[in-house]
């Protein structure tokens, strides 16, 4: 098993304690929680995190240069990156939570409220299952309809052609999208039992093609 | 489709996870990181871990025992008791914690719910109401000071929405520990008030409970806490028996499916004419 250098990125929220006991169930030992420069471009593949507002992550990132940081590694040096939650939702051009704030433009869209149907509680919270793109590698251990844990207000609106995987809740949600080496999922894969597993495995044992 | 979330509440005292009995009564259950891990690999939804003794002690959360509890956690983590700084919920989700539950902050510091909705986002604020049925119906408990508050359960939750609650998670002190099943009153009158997705706690017994709720509620969760530690497999049984009407995530080998239950919810042996014809499956570990 190979094993790459496994970095958390840490701007201040965000459930990174779960994230990092998920990836070191899957036995790597590589992994770091860090917001240093360092750390970041020494990294062979990357997690943004997710659990907070947009507006507290956006202002987070930029207090601490990690966008400026994270453009270099993930745009220049085409690291691969996972987006969880909202630090997908970070990848846009912008988001609607709390008025609206610029996001790191990685994959073009906007970020708005849920509206769906009558009869659907805001915000979306448990388990779903998802279509995908079984062709992508990310959900190539998946099978079809997995459930994956959601937990989210806000959903992310781009071109279809970044977008990889969905789901219904009322209305059509985006629950993964791509983009050559940088990967969103809106669900939660390190609070998704098995199918959480199999997908962060799938991502790490990219790393080498990437 | 969205699935209906079968949860286990961990009630914590002292650092041991206990039995209640009418938030009176406690009798010790075991350790935390024990329970969590058991009841995830039997497929629980979610896990919310409730520390009593830390807002009635005045003690900041216990992280050392998030920590180490939500260490096997490979579900979400709801953390509640003690919180009264945000400082607090950032240092819970750097221990494990994936949302946390304000009990106390709701009723007296609704300043800091909003705060935290702003920060972490409405979706990871869960706001806990305890409910007792008096003379007069259903009104607030405080548990911290055993004192019953002249509001309704139902307004209450449509105030913590609007301060910013993600979900409602609303607890019967009356039936805690009972077994006599939900309050079917108290879930609905709360479910028609907002539009956040609301869990129900308190007086799950057996199967028939979790099914009259997601009935005739729109309850989008139900927790139960000594009946997952009393019964038998009994998260995989119940959710062999739910899933024959409502959708649950039910992914597991062991998923019961054609097998009888008694009328309490719980498993018949088969009969041996049947065992003798059973063929078994050699299932190999999954590797991930």
């Amino acid at each position: 098993m190979n094993q790459p250098n496994i970095v958390i990125v840490d701007y201040g929220v965000g459930n990174t304690y779960s994230v990092m006991n998920a990836i070191k169930a899957l036995g790597y030992r590589k992994i770091k929680v860090s917001a240093f420069e360092t750390d970041i471009a020494a990294a062979e593949a990357l997690i943004l995190p997710g659990v907070g507002a947009f507006e507290a992550c956006a202002q987070n990132l930029r207090e601490r240069h990690l966008d400026t940081i994270l453009n270099e590694v993930v745009l220049v040096k085409k690291k691969p990156i996972l987006g969880i939650c909202v630090g997908m939702q970070l990848m846009s051009t912008m988001s609607e939570e709390n008025g609206e704030h610029s996001g790191l433009n990685w994959i073009p869209g906007r970020v708005v409220r849920l509206d769906p149907s009558v009869n659907y509680a805001v915000p979306h919270v448990g388990w779903n299952d998802i279509k995908g793109l079984q062709s992508d590698m990310l959900f190539s251990r998946i099978t079809e309809f997995a459930n994956f844990y959601f937990d989210h207000s806000y959903h992310y609106q781009c071109e279809e052609s970044y977008v990889i995987a969905h789901c219904d809740y009322g209305m059509k949600v985006t629950a993964a999208i791509a983009r050559e080496n940088i990967y969103g999922v809106q669900f939660h894969p390190e609070k998704s039992q098995n199918n959480g597993l199999k997908l962060l495995r799938s991502f790490f044992n990219a790393v080498d093609l990437c | 489709m969205l699935k209906r979330r079968i949860i286990a509440t961990l009630v914590v005292k002292d650092g041991i996870v206990v039995q209640s009995i009418g938030f009176k009564k406690y009798l010790p259950v075991g350790q935390p990181a024990i329970a969590v891990e058991f009841l995830n690999q039997w497929g629980i939804d979610e896990i919310i871990l409730l520390d009593i003794s830390a807002s009635r002690n005045g003690h900041a959360p216990d992280f050392a025992m998030v920590r180490s509890a939500s260490f096997h956690s490979r579900v979400p983590l709801t953390v509640g008791g003690g919180i009264t700084r945000i400082e607090h919920i950032m240092e819970l989700m750097h221990c494990g914690a994936d949302k946390v539950a304000l009990n106390q902050a709701a009723l007296f510091k609704p300043e800091l719910l909003t705060e935290a909705a702003h920060q972490f986002g409405d979706q990871c604020i869960v706001a806990s109401i305890d409910s007792l049925l008096t003379e007069a119906g259903h009104r607030v408990y405080d548990y911290r000071k055993s004192k019953v508050l002249n509001q309704k359960p139902m307004e209450l939750a449509a105030q913590l929405q609007e301060l910013g609650s993600g979900e409602i998670l609303i607890n019967s002190v009356d039936r805690d520990g009972s077994y006599l099943g939900f309050d079917i009153e108290l879930i609905d009158s709360v479910c028609s008030m907002v539009t956040v997705p609301v869990i129900c706690s308190g007086g799950a017994g057996n199967v028939h409970h979790f099914l009259e709720v997601f009935l005739q509620t729109h309850a989008s969760a139900a927790s139960a806490a000594n009946f997952f530690h009393f019964s038998e497999h009994s998260v995989t049984t119940i959710k062999a028996q739910i899933s024959l009407h409502f959708p649950v995530r039910h992914e597991t080998w062991f998923n019961y499916q054609g097998t009888r239950f008694d009328d309490n919810g719980r498993l018949i042996k088969k009969e041996d004419s049947e065992l003798e014809d059973m063929l078994f499956l050699r299932i190999e570990k999954e590797v991930i």
